[in-house]
């Protein structure tokens, strides 16, 4: 084979500037038996780059939990984790992250992240019915953060609205370890009827290959590989690198794809994120154990005179390989026709395990298949780990060493505007959360998001967390927290949680402590999913989240729960919504603020482990609390999480318009009462007349509780204090954020 | 009388508005593709809706292409016609694209996509969509868009006042007409208008989103039973 006189010539200081390493560039030519010419070292580079190989973290990963007797499919083995829910339906769930385009183009960057993970979802023939994210940026008030802010939101607002999938929930964090590198995670949630699962597979010799939707064009080239490298002043160079998407492109495609799979004519389907063709070729290639032919000519292209290793590597939006049963390649057509759509045949299924790509005939690369993707050829690596020195002494952390506040209202007022904590509407105002007409937390404010599954009465419950200040301060127990807040909010909302997805995001994986972080998250996260029986379904792995001078970003693996709801009485909401109602604490008070929001940001302290977690206590007090919703026993639940007690007492009275009084723990200092963050605690409000049938049963629960105070009036009172109105609180809470934006 | 839902390639409130005619209210409703004519069958006696979404991704303005498409020939037509058409959201915008309502909806004020319960009004309660909401009823709707600013020139407005096409209001929770319960900066806060033959019918607000117990809010089912009710007088 003859590179084109316009490649560059190949060797190992071009292989390095591709991102690959000497070793690996061995590798390529032991496996070829021959140098590989440019284009074919570029499709290298693409594959075995971090972002599509998880060649650092694939060893850990594969010790998670990821079996399930109502999981359809392991994790890895489809596009997305696929649980049944009954029904004779499956919800096909998945995060990703869109983090280094989104730090360099925040508007595109957020927005083709959206766009790449619904797509993960239909291409499996399920209908996305939700949306959430994840987002993490700087200190509020830098310029930067806000620039990015914006577009980032505006984004994801812009793409998900015009493709018409609510964005029904979400999590906001601003801390300065993001402010070079934000963090943006999308998930997405769709339903199928369980034989209509469309499987990323090729396979029957001759069978053609197909491209369907927007045309090829020259954007996103390398993208794969810049998603692996640190974030630099240089960065900004790689703005090709960033794709640029066309949600009304996507919502065609959308619809296309689900009603091409009732032709009965598809054998395979893959769509095209990282590394583009040569992604999706390969990967569906190896999973079908057959070769495939492409003709890179006959892709529709947006520009002339494209390079082959352009082609294959470009990573346009709104795009899939449709592999074709041959003969009914007409039915399949009518349907793209019918969207308005490209639908081009360029190639087909050939024997043996080779994959070829010609130009205008010549063939241009010639690679096989299996030795390109994860779990075939693709390098994997162990990471050296070492934990960091601080981490013995923060445990030694005492709140001794902490001055008790005098104004608890003062630091209550810090914390109730505190970005981390106040409202996100100015976030999430922009999304469109209603169309689908699924979402019941327009009316119903929640710990997590019910959606209604089409022709049941029942609803999917979904949520995503992490406090990545934990998960930074004690890394097995931050992740512990991360996966059961996240059970905690299903549970508080009326479901059952079933599964999760990951998004793990990490600083450089070379850096031993930063390896340390992923390994010991890795080992919390697997104890918690087993004790929840929550098995992983799948994600994702962001690792070079960090800046030259800013270091890495907090480890922050944040955890998208699925749960169910099977019956629609069940439903729990987090508002007070009655006066005179006792509020009851279900788990106890300890005298812990570590790693809690007003020992970060009032004592500016983070010398300190995450907050005080029991796996078992966790477990005992969300058990109890299904028992005692399952018998009708409680109106509202809400855990208890960042800003504490007060914060989510504040919470419920702000969403029903309904004041508390409440009484001080004399065992506890009131900061620790009020404002700490130890974990395994929901405060639930009762009908008084329900009370000795409610403590009756919470007796046989096995979980320490309290009667903490009543519900009522418009006012705050704790203690002795009267901390003011609900209405003066509600407008401190919800205009925060809004306000610090018009800075 | 049935229900025809044109159904562009960016529609995506179709499915919602679709759900809600059939399973809620249980009329008979077909969709109407934008690449075909009117069915032969359709007749004086059905509606026409235009459901929200992004018709052809509204990436110049809002509905600014729809109005070009084969079904919106016949859609004007029909409305010329004495037929009846709603515009909900896209829809509206299209309307007023079309010229078959008075006005523009551009760019919210605050430049930015808005996607909340609103409450609104009746202002005019003499058309078929507003006749059985009940006096005073201060109702909650959610809006969802980024241009649904109503503007029209100083004669327009005072035009369609003057003959009551305004048909809704965004209004504070006590019924007060101000700018602080104005969404997204509309002249005279309108969320709905008619045209002046009171056959066709736009508004922001999506009412199928508030139409079903299960959702906790069904207000917006309100429009539609007063629909249902004068239309088959």
């Amino acid at each position: 084979m003859i590179s084109t006189d316009t490649e560059p010539k190949v060797n190992i200081e071009i292989a390095g500037k591709l991102g690959l390493s000497a070793d690996e560039f061995e590798r390529i030519k032991e496996i070829l038996g021959r140098v590989p010419n440019y284009t074919e070292l570029s499709i290298f580079s693409v594959m075995w780059s971090e972002h599509c190989s998880y060649k650092n973290s694939i060893a850990w990963l594969k010790k998670l939990p990821r079996k399930g007797h109502h999981l359809l499919a392991e994790a890895g083995e489809e596009n997305a984790g696929l649980v049944d829910i009954g029904d004779g339906l499956a919800c096909a769930f998945k995060i990703e992250s869109h983090n280094h385009p989104s730090a360099i183009e925040p508007y595109q960057g957020a927005a083709t992240g959206v766009g790449g993970i619904h797509r993960d979802i239909f291409t499996m023939g399920a209908r996305p019915i939700a949306a959430l994210n994840s987002l993490r940026f700087g200190n509020i008030r830098s310029a930067r953060t806000r620039h990015l802010m914006k577009g980032i939101v505006k984004g994801i607002g812009d793409y998900g609205n015009c493709l018409g999938i609510p964005t029904v929930a979400g999590e906001t964090y601003f801390e300065d370890c993001y402010e070079v590198n934000p963090l943006v995670n999308a998930m997405s949630v769709g339903i199928v009827d369980k034989d209509k699962v469309i499987s990323a597979i090729s396979k029957g010799q001759g069978n053609p290959v197909f491209i369907v939707g927007s045309a090829t064009g020259k954007d996103g080239i390398h993208g794969a590989t810049f998603a692996s490298e640190d974030i630099s002043d240089e960065s900004g160079e790689k703005l090709p690198s960033v794709q640029v998407g066309d949600p009304f492109q996507e919502k065609l495609l959308l619809e296309a794809s689900l009603e091409v799979i009732d032709t009965n004519a598809l054998v395979g389907m893959q769509d095209m994120g990282a590394a583009g063709i040569t992604c999706s070729s390969s990967e569906m290639s190896e999973k079908g154990h057959c070769g495939m032919r492409i003709d890179l000519d006959k892709v529709p292209m947006r520009q002339a005179d494209m390079k082959p290793f352009e082609i294959l590597l470009s990573e346009s939006q709104e795009r899939m390989l449709v592999v074709v049963e041959k003969g009914k390649e007409a039915s399949v057509k009518a349907v793209f026709d019918k969207w308005d759509l490209n639908c081009t045949q360029i190639g087909e299924v050939t024997e043996g395990n080779m994959l070829q790509y010609f130009m205008h005939g010549e063939l241009v690369a010639e690679v096989p298949a299996d030795v390109l993707v994860l779990g075939g050829g693709a390098p994997v690596y162990h990471r050296e780990y070492i934990k960091p020195s601080w981490y013995a002494k923060n445990k030694q952390f005492s709140i001794d060493s902490i001055a008790e506040p005098e104004n608890l209202i003062e630091v209550a007022r810090h914390l109730a505007t505190h970005p981390n904590i106040a409202s996100k509407h100015w976030i999430y105002y922009q999304y469109d959360s209603m169309v689908g007409i699924k979402n019941t937390l327009t009316n119903h404010a929640a710990d997590a998001a019910v959606v209604r599954i089409p022709e049941t009465d029942k609803g999917l419950v979904v949520t995503v967390d992490c406090n990545g200040r934990y998960v930074q301060a004690s890394p097995e127990y931050g992740a512990m927290i991360a996966v059961a807040e996240a059970a905690r909010n299903i549970v508080c909302s009326g479901g059952k949680p079933l599964a999760i997805t990951n998004c793990l995001n990490f600083g450089n994986p070379y850096d031993p402590e930063v390896y340390w972080h992923f390994v010991k998250t890795i080992q919390g996260m697997s104890r918690a999913c087993l004790k929840f029986n929550t098995p992983v379904t799948g994600g994702n792995v962001s690792f070079y989240n960090q800046s030259a001078d800013g270091g890495a970003v907090y480890a922050s693996p944040v955890i998208g729960m699925l749960g169910i709801m099977s019956n629609p009485e069940k439903h729990l909401g987090m508002a007070f919504n009655q006066a005179n109602d006792l509020i009851y604490l279900l788990g106890s008070s300890r005298n812990d603020i570590a790693s809690s929001q007003y020992l970060d940001s009032w004592h500016q302290r983070r010398d300190c482990p995450a907050p005080y977690f029991d796996l078992d206590e966790e477990f005992a007090v969300q058990e109890a609390l299904t028992i005692l919703n399952e018998k009708g026993l409680i109106r509202s639940a809400h855990d208890v999480s960042d800003g504490g007690l007060f914060i989510s007492l504040l919470e419920s009275a702000i969403q029903g318009n309904c004041g508390f009084n409440i009484q001080l723990d004399e065992a506890i200092r009131p900061d620790a009462f009020l404002f700490g963050e130890s974990q395994s605690r929901i405060i639930v409000s009762v009908d008084s007349q329900m009370k000795k049938l409610f403590e009756q049963t919470l007796k046989e629960c096995n979980i320490k509780w309290s009667m903490i105070g009543t519900t009522g009036a418009k006012l705050l009172k704790i203690g002795d204090q009267n901390f003011g109105t609900v209405s003066e609180w509600a407008e401190l809470y919800n205009h925060a954020i809004e306000q610090a934006m018009e800075e | 009388m049935k229900f025809g839902i044109v159904i562009f390639p960016g529609s995506n409130c179709d499915h919602d508005i679709i759900h809600v005619l059939r399973n809620v209210m249980h009329q008979e409703t077909i969709e109407l593709w934008h690449k075909n004519p009117l069915p032969k069958d359709f007749t004086l006696d059905d509606w026409i809706i235009l459901p929200g979404g992004f018709s052809y991704g509204d990436y110049l303005r809002a509905g600014a292409i729809a109005r070009f498409s084969p079904v919106m020939h016949d859609v004007v037509d029909f409305a010329r016609n004495g037929g009846h058409v709603w515009g909900i959201c896209n829809g509206f915008q299209i309307l007023c694209e079309s010229g078959l309502l008075p006005g523009a909806l551009v760019r919210n004020q605050n430049q930015q996509f808005i996607c909340k319960n609103i409450t609104l009004k009746v202002a005019n309660d003499n058309t078929s969509i507003t006749r059985g909401i009940p006096k005073n009823k201060i109702l909650t709707i959610p809006i969802a868009h980024a241009e649904g600013r109503y503007i029209a020139d100083k004669k327009m407005i005072d035009q369609l006042l003057a003959n009551q096409q305004v048909l809704f209001q965004y209004c504070d929770k006590n019924g007060a007409i101000n700018q602080e319960a104005n969404p997204n900066g509309s002249m005279h806060n309108i969320a709905g208008i008619c045209n002046d033959s009171r056959n066709v019918f736009g508004m922001m607000p999506h009412p199928e989103r508030a139409a079903e117990e299960a959702l906790g809010n069904s207000d917006g089912r309100l429009l539609l039973e007063s629909l249902l009710q004068n239309a088959l007088v």
